[in-house]
């Protein structure tokens, strides 16, 4: 066991290394939901209400996560690596885990920029609402690491991540609205720790078949 | 009493979509074999050897390999490695994921015979292309495989690296099982014991 943890922390590592070389991901996707939460602060009514602020939270952090994880794979794209670590002989789910470590790295750095932003620009968060942000992000990169991978393997993979992820994630969208503006946020946090648990186990057991031909 | 194959393929078949490019291929490798696998462009070898190391998996026939994946080795036609680690930080990855022992002296000892060690603290996005390939071949001998599979390893070769290449077959010939596909098969004769010619389907 402490050999795959110790194989998680060096595919993990890897991944914040060559973030910090290249710095691809995080900038773009700290720039993107601030964009993204200035544009709904001018496009919501004044008198709107904070309720549909709340929602557009969770947007925001959706579609912040797909472009994160689009560019997620991209290093094992460029020169075969995934062959690489597809042909080492650890267990293949800890390339997904490690690779899951990374992207939720990147997605918490962005919301530690975001909900600060949120908070100046629309409704204050309470602490299930900010618990709902960090079960969500859990699901979210377990999900979108193994569904980043099948499209990274496809010709389509622009079209096909959104087209895959987004349906797939619905559930946690569900889950955090309601942990944020609901008066029984305790029933929809045990749902995305549920969602969390059977979409980790499933994405871990399934990641084998997505990288071999 | 003859040693049991490490490699048995039998009538291997390969296609992608309605495109088969892989046919009926069989053959049986020992200890200590080296297979050279030659064709024309299109023809399979790539396949034949994605097949071999498991990272792909036949149509129709059997291709068993008796050996984890973690002694088997391989060069495709890209290196397998990071393009924005350094050279260390790559061997280092896969030093860690396969348990080499004494990690760091060995991956001293292969920069060093393949001329990387002044490069070893550089980017692989600032390689050469040989460059590139020699670090393809560092990572393949890092944990000293006992089947080893090449795709063409010397495409990218200047003669200086094509020479330790060779000596290094060479040296490996009779002790590792070696798969190489080539488009000079005269490079590799002494180290031979077999060859395959793969035609198109």
């Amino acid at each position: 066991m402490s050999g795959y943890l110790g194989d998680v922390a060096a595919l993990a590592r890897k991944d914040l290394r060559l973030e910090l070389r290249a710095r691809d991901t995080l900038p773009a996707m700290l720039l993107f939901v601030l964009a993204t939460l200035v544009v709904f602060h001018f496009a919501m009514p004044a008198d709107a209400g904070d309720d549909p602020a709340y929602g557009l939270l969770w947007v925001a952090l959706v579609f912040t996560s797909l472009l994160g994880l689009a560019r997620a794979w991209v290093p094992e794209r460029e020169a075969g690596a995934l062959d690489g670590l597809v042909l080492a002989p650890t267990d293949r789910s800890a390339i997904w885990l490690g690779k899951t470590i990374a992207s939720l790295a990147f997605l918490g750095a962005a919301e530690v920029v975001a909900i600060p932003a949120f908070v100046l620009f629309f409704a204050p968060l309470d602490a299930h609402a900010l618990a709902g942000v960090v079960l969500a992000s859990v699901g979210i990169c377990a999900v979108g690491s193994l569904v980043s991978a099948m499209a990274a393997a496809s010709r389509g993979r622009e079209v096909l991540l959104p087209l895959i992820f987004l349906p797939l994630v619905i559930p946690i969208v569900v889950g955090g609205v309601g942990a944020t503006i609901s008066e029984e946020p305790g029933k929809f946090l045990a749902f995305l720790g549920l969602y969390d648990a059977v979409f980790a186990i499933l994405s871990w057991a399934a990641f084998e078949y997505v990288v071999t031909e | 009493m003859a040693e049991a194959p490490i490699v048995t393929a039998r009538a291997v078949e390969r296609s992608y979509g309605a495109r088969r490019v892989l046919r009926g291929v069989s053959f049986d490798l020992a200890r200590g074999d080296a297979l050279l696998v030659t064709g024309a462009n299109g023809s399979g070898k790539t396949t034949l050897l994605r097949l071999l190391v498991g990272l792909a998996v036949p149509s129709r026939g059997t291709i068993d390999v008796a050996l984890h994946r973690s002694r088997l080795g391989f060069v495709g036609h890209e290196p397998l490695v990071y393009r924005e680690l350094t050279a260390l930080e790559n061997l280092d990855l896969y030093g860690r994921l396969y348990r080499v022992p004494e990690r760091r002296e060995r991956i001293g000892m292969l920069l060093e015979r393949f001329g990387l060690w002044d490069a070893r603290g550089e980017r692989v996005s600032a390689f050469s292309r040989g460059m590139t390939q020699r670090l393809g071949l560092c990572r393949a001998l890092l944990h000293e495989p006992e089947l080893l599979v090449l795709d063409e390893p010397h495409s990218a070769l200047d003669t200086q690296g094509a020479g330790l290449l060779d000596q290094e077959l060479e040296s490996l010939a009779g002790q590792s099982t070696l798969v190489v596909a080539t488009h000079e098969p005269e490079r590799l004769e002494r180290v031979a014991t077999a060859s395959l010619s793969l035609g198109t389907t």
